[in-house]
């Protein structure tokens, strides 16, 4: 049954593996060139296991000691997660002790594949979307301690490095940008960003931020309900 | 920073991550419906918070001594490239290293 579910699960994480393994590395060289021991990335790509919030807690980590803006920023950008598991309240139903895990592994790509792919009807859906979940865990890992222990034996000018995490996002925002029709939750979010760091200045506009995030969108809602109903 | 301190920041940024990971299975036991504002939120935060963490990473860069230009360069770069080629990961390096080239030479 194992087997079979790991037969099923491996092709459709190949992809996912290729992008961990490079996101990975950047993220591990990245710490080690900030001055990380390797065992920074290892633990923190496996306990934290989260691409962007890891890139940010290199940041946090470089910043004064301030762990409740850290615990809120966590909640902030991994709030989509909340709406992932929304969505596999279902899926993830009767899968016994697996449930645990497949909901602490409930990265973005594992809930792509876990949510969007249906494993052939001999294979059992639990074991399978537990491999789909614990590959890509593994890769991640693998590709964070790999990066981190490169910058042990690789030495180059590293200067300005750290804007890998920059790409990343802003790549991101651009295929968010055209896979959606609807631009403005995009441009909610960098407007009221731009703003408050205008307003509150680098060190302490995050938190003010979101919370104008979310007032934005209470109000904008609203406002949609009252236009619906007549 | 002590270790002492990272290791707290780490547990908070954990924390963080798994409360948002395990609080709809807690709350939402099998077969109990969210309420559409939750539903609503989690559908329209993840387009604003990477919009949040583009100025987030650019924070420090207006700034700086040269008022964001590798950044901003970089960035169109990183657009161009994306339009152009469509792949995430060599938008990601390519920026990545146009930024550490203009650091690097021209804007030291």
């Amino acid at each position: 049954m194992k087997t079979k579910a790991f037969k099923a699960a491996l092709p459709y994480t190949i992809p996912i593996c290729i992008g961990f393994l490079f996101l990975g590395m950047s993220y591990g060289f990245l710490m080690r060139s900030k001055g990380f021991s390797f065992v920074y990335p290892m633990f923190m790509s496996l306990f934290i296991f989260a691409g962007s919030m890891e890139f940010v807690t290199v940041e946090l980590l470089l910043s004064a000691f301030h762990p409740l803006h850290a615990f809120f920023l966590a909640l902030m950008v991994n709030a989509r997660h909340l709406f992932y598991g929304i969505s596999m309240l279902e899926k993830y139903k009767n899968t016994g002790w697996k449930k645990t895990y497949l909901i602490y592994g409930m990265c973005d790509e594992s809930f792509t594949v876990n949510c969007t792919v249906t494993p052939p009807p001999d294979v059992d859906r639990g074991w399978f979307m537990l491999f789909v979940t614990l590959l890509n865990q593994m890769y991640w890992v693998a590709g964070a301690t790999m990066g981190a222990l490169l910058g042990y034996v690789i030495h180059f000018d590293t200067t300005g490095i750290e804007f890998v995490m920059t790409a990343l996002f802003v790549v991101m925002f651009i295929n968010q940008w055209e896979e959606s029709k609807d631009h403005r939750p995009a441009l909610t979010g960098l407007g009221c960003s731009l703003l408050c760091l205008l307003v509150f200045g680098s060190q302490s506009f995050i938190l003010p931020a979101m919370a104008l995030i979310i007032l934005c969108f209470s109000i904008g809602r609203r406002y949609h309900k009252k236009k619906e109903t007549p | 920073m002590t270790t002492a301190q990272s290791i707290l920041t780490i547990l908070a940024v954990v924390l963080g991550t798994m409360t948002t990971r395990f609080l709809p299975f807690l709350i939402f036991p099998e077969g109990k419906e969210p309420p559409r504002y939750i539903t609503y939120l989690g559908t329209v935060l993840p387009y604003a918070v990477i919009g949040l963490l583009v100025v987030y990473c650019l924070k420090d860069a207006f700034g700086g001594g040269h008022f964001a230009l590798p950044e901003l360069t970089a960035i169109l770069f990183i657009v161009g490239l994306h339009k152009w080629k469509k792949n995430t990961l060599l938008s990601i390096g390519g920026g990545t290293i146009i930024y550490m080239f203009l650091v690097q030479t021209i804007f030291r």
